[in-house]
């Protein structure tokens, strides 16, 4: 079995896959139950998220090395593009590269009753969060 | 160490699954307690807003049961509870009346709100919200409605149109529009259409529940 796992590296594995799943009962949470619709940028991070949680699980599952490798070819992306929104929201960037249309702003989505925390800021700890645990049961499996 | 049994690792993600949409589930349920009585409390603060002197009013004037409908003409659910409405006041013709208030969330339904109170001035109020209604799947394609299509449904119903459209344009007839607006805002009102029923909204929403409400205000009444 050349791409299978042992205990300390399926659990970081299992983490993985709880966070992407948390992630994603949340986006849909404030979607779907609470009506916020996501602007372009969230779509892109969840584009990403949303299929961690079947590859990450199976993965686990099947104690399938190769869906971490699966994995941070989506997570490497949802980073990339919450550390780009974390950044626009942060006022770190010029507005003038907002790549919103229509629909809502990118610029305005916090949850107010958790004190202003912003949306994007959540998704990059998660993303953050999965691509640190892949890469250690990467190096963890590494031959 | 050696890796969790086949059937431990299913359990594990199995408990994960079962957490989370249990967590889930739990989140949606507090989280439409929560709203439903941030609804009913701003309602009881602003009863006041519920119904206005210019609001359109079908059945009896002094019925102890009053529906207001906050509806938008081009909204298909609006379209869709309409029978629904219908039905309600042929079951209750003594004690329930239906009172309209505006809420044109969708593009285009301004102008047809205007026409709609221009057409009450000439008497064909009713006559001119089913001819709207019924037309409504040629006018109102979201994104791009076309009022022309909408203005000549309406001109079916035999109403001056100069005079409709003349009016329409009034400060009077914006005025309403207005005010209707700042009362569905004050009322936390953001959907359509959007139904209190003796100043309580509904509970969840549906037909069943609107039905139910309407009975139990109804027999609260002839107590």
């Amino acid at each position: 079995m050349t791409a299978s796992m042992k205990r300390p590296a399926w659990l970081l594995l299992f983490l993985a896959a709880a966070a992407a799943l948390i992630a994603t009962a949340a986006a849909f949470f404030l979607g779907e139950v609470m009506g916020m619709a996501p602007c372009t940028l969230c779509w892109y991070q969840r584009i990403a998220m949303f299929p961690l949680v079947p590859i990450l699980s199976l993965a686990c599952l099947a104690n399938d090395r190769r869906g971490v490798v699966y994995g941070l070819v989506l997570a490497w992306p949802g980073l990339l593009v919450a550390a780009y929104h974390t950044l626009l929201v942060g006022g770190l960037l010029p507005q003038a590269w907002v790549p919103c249309g229509a629909g809502p702003s990118c610029l305005k989505q916090d949850l107010s009753w958790f004190g202003g925390l912003q949306l994007p800021w959540l998704s990059l700890l998660a993303f953050a969060l999965i691509v640190v645990l892949l890469s250690l049961v990467l190096k963890k499996t590494a031959r | 160490m050696t890796l969790p049994k086949p059937n431990l690792r299913i359990l594990a993600v199995l408990a994960l699954l079962i957490t989370v949409a249990a967590a889930f589930v739990l989140g949606v349920i507090a989280y439409q307690r929560h709203e439903q009585l941030a609804q009913i409390q701003q309602a009881s603060a602003h009863a006041e807003r519920l119904v206005r002197m210019h609001s359109p009013v079908a059945g009896p004037q002094d019925a102890p049961v009053t529906l207001v409908e906050f509806f938008d003409p081009a909204c298909e659910t609006c379209r869709a509870f309409y029978p629904i409405l219908k039905d309600l006041m042929r079951a209750y013709p003594a004690d329930l009346r239906l009172v309209i208030r505006y809420a044109p969330f969708h593009p285009g339904s301004d102008p047809v709100v205007r026409l709609l109170e221009a057409a009450k001035l000439q008497g064909k109020y009713w006559e001119v919200l089913e001819m709207v209604l019924a037309a409504q799947p040629l006018w109102a394609d979201h994104g791009q409605p076309d009022l022309g299509k909408a203005y000549a449904a309406v001109a079916q119903t035999g109403l001056d149109m100069d005079r409709a459209l003349a009016d329409a344009a009034s400060p009077g007839i914006e005025s309403v529009l207005r005010q209707d607006i700042k009362d569905l805002n004050a009322l936390g009102v953001n959907k359509t259409p959007t139904f209190f029923v003796n100043g309580r909204p509904l509970p969840r929403f549906g037909e069943e529940q609107l039905r139910s409400l309407v009975a139990e205000e109804i027999a609260r009444s002839k107590r």
